[in-house]
């Protein structure tokens, strides 16, 4: 079922470009980003997967192109919801500390920050580690601190950058089981950055493929599994075939570059 | 997924007697030292006001104590007025340049240059213009404010970029990211510059104290140091140095204390013998 097909995307970029000094990062990249869907965008090391998610959030400005929200105006602060590569700790503040900073940044009474808290550390499951430190934290526990403290202020959109790329396979799974549950049960929108094949097929809804730098959309490969999808669709005829599709498209971006 | 690092029993035994050998060896040595020069006085039968022996400086400082006692007093008392003002002044500094950049560029060279000056050379025009114990606290405050000033200014610069750009995706005003980001990840930097500044600021009182010499009201240790050698005090002049040498190694550990205290549950540089 393609998610949010009939209604207007949340976020449209338009012919985008983004150059930093004499490097074309983004060239002419138009994606748009539909209510409540899992999209990745898949592509080389380099060919600005990253740099389009930060356009997304308002880190960085495009050089040329458009950016459309679709009720005409930016998201409000505490709207979106950013995850790192790294999970970005503050190491001084406890578990709760962290992923309470949006709800304090935004100026939240203690009562309704508390409760969020709360609610957002259940849902990673560290309820019992709120009073715990970064540093005693393994590296999977850190990132789902991280992935809390985005969820905190419920963001519609929910923007993650290679999240899982530094951790070890086993933590890799079972983080991204919890993602997809965690998406299904808040009704979220995702728009995941990876460099994995099977990471963006087992995730996404939606894969869009990038060239290298400068990166354009490639191609736009609908993965139309059905959720809820677990261990039993990574081991199925139909998983391999998609990730077969995908690694063929990808190889097919770096070649048209090469030639 | 512990939540305590674990540790195999062998290397924790280890750790250990590490521990008790990093205090032990430097007793013994103490020791060894300390019989060496009580032997070499008394075999060679050198005179107290050549050198006097251990246990002479010893009863010389229980017997001297009225004076040296008020005089460490007073010394000690320059010594944290020097080191409060050091901090105050050094982090609010750095506050300041990390602010405006304009500031900093205005100031910064001459904050090194205060640094780089010798203060045994500015004692004596300070002391010109100001009253020997505000002279005496100036000097003290200028060799301690900089390592304050510089770890800070470190500290404050030196931020996880992404934790930048997440107070940004929030809207954090100037003020919110000073407080809730900067301040706390310049804090390990900080308390490095303040145990240096501890340390100087005790260098600094004595240097300008005895560049004030019988000019200044001298009542502190240096002063005592200082007299004690005009008038061939050698044991009292030992005495004084033993007790500047123990208050030096007091606001050490004092300061070290304080920094583990802060930062033992989140820093990596207060973390027990895991290393």
């Amino acid at each position: 079922m393609p998610f949010g097909a009939d209604a207007a995307p949340i976020v449209t970029l338009r012919l985008v470009g983004k150059a930093f000094a004499a490097v074309m990062a983004l060239d002419r990249f138009d994606f748009a980003v539909r209510e409540r869907e899992f999209v990745s965008l898949l592509g080389p090391s380099g060919c600005g997967k990253s740099t389009a998610l930060r356009l997304i959030a308002g880190l960085a400005a495009p050089t040329s192109g458009s950016i459309e929200w679709r009720d005409g105006r930016k998201p409000a602060r505490g709207a979106l919801g950013f995850v790192f590569q790294e999970p970005t700790l503050m190491q001084w503040a406890s578990v709760a500390g962290n992923v309470e900073l949006p709800l304090k940044l935004l100026r939240l009474d203690r009562v309704t920050a508390d409760e969020r808290v709360t609610t957002a550390l259940a849902g990673v499951g560290l309820t019992e580690f709120a009073g715990a430190y970064p540093r005693e934290l393994s590296g999977g526990m850190k990132m789902r601190v991280s992935i809390a403290r985005a969820l905190a202020t419920a963001p519609q959109l929910l923007l993650m950058d290679e999240p899982f790329a530094a951790l070890d396979e086993i933590t890799r799974f079972r983080l991204a089981n919890d993602l997809l549950r965690l998406w299904q049960a808040l009704g979220k929108t995702v728009v995941f950055v990876t460099h994995s094949v099977f990471e963006s097929v087992f995730l996404s809804n939606r894969i869009v493929v990038m060239t290298p730098r400068p990166g354009r959309v490639f191609a736009e490969i609908p993965i139309d599994a059905p959720y809820p999808r677990d261990e039993s669709f990574r081991t199925s005829p139909e998983y391999a075939g998609s990730c077969r599709r995908v690694s063929q498209a990808l190889a097919q971006a770096m070649a048209e570059r090469a030639a | 997924m512990s939540v305590e690092p674990s540790m195999t029993p062998e290397a924790r035994e280890r750790g250990r007697r590490d521990t008790i050998l990093r205090v032990v060896l430097p007793v013994v040595v103490l020791a060894l030292v300390v019989l060496a020069w009580d032997s070499a006085v008394r075999l060679t039968n050198t005179p107290a006001y050549k050198v006097p022996g251990p246990g002479l400086v010893l009863t010389t400082l229980i017997s001297d104590w009225p004076i040296l006692g008020a005089s460490l007093v007073v010394t000690l008392m320059i010594t944290f007025e020097a080191l409060g003002l050091a901090i105050l002044g050094g982090v609010a500094l750095a506050i300041l340049f990390s602010q405006s950049r304009l500031v900093e560029y205005s100031l910064y060279p001459y904050a090194v240059i205060l640094q780089v000056t010798p203060v045994i050379a500015i004692a004596p025009v300070l002391l010109i213009y100001l009253p020997s114990e505000a002279a005496v606290l100036a000097c003290a405050w200028i060799v301690a404010f900089f390592p304050v000033l510089a770890n800070t200014a470190l500290g404050l610069a030196s931020v996880d970029r992404n934790l930048i750009d997440l107070f940004a995706l929030y809207g954090a005003s100037r003020g919110q990211v000073l407080v809730h980001l900067r301040l706390p990840a310049a804090l390990p930097s900080m308390l490095t510059g303040v145990r240096i500044a501890g340390g100087l600021s005790l260098i600094g009182a004595v240097v300008a104290e005895i560049a004030a010499g019988s000019a200044g009201a001298g009542s502190g240790l240096a002063y005592r140091i200082a007299e004690s050698g005009y008038r061939l005090m050698i044991p009292r002049m030992f005495a004084a140095l033993l007790l500047l040498s123990l208050a030096g190694i007091a606001i050490f550990f004092l300061l070290s204390l304080l920094s583990h205290l802060v930062l033992r549950r989140w820093h990596e540089s207060a973390l027990s013998p895991e290393r």
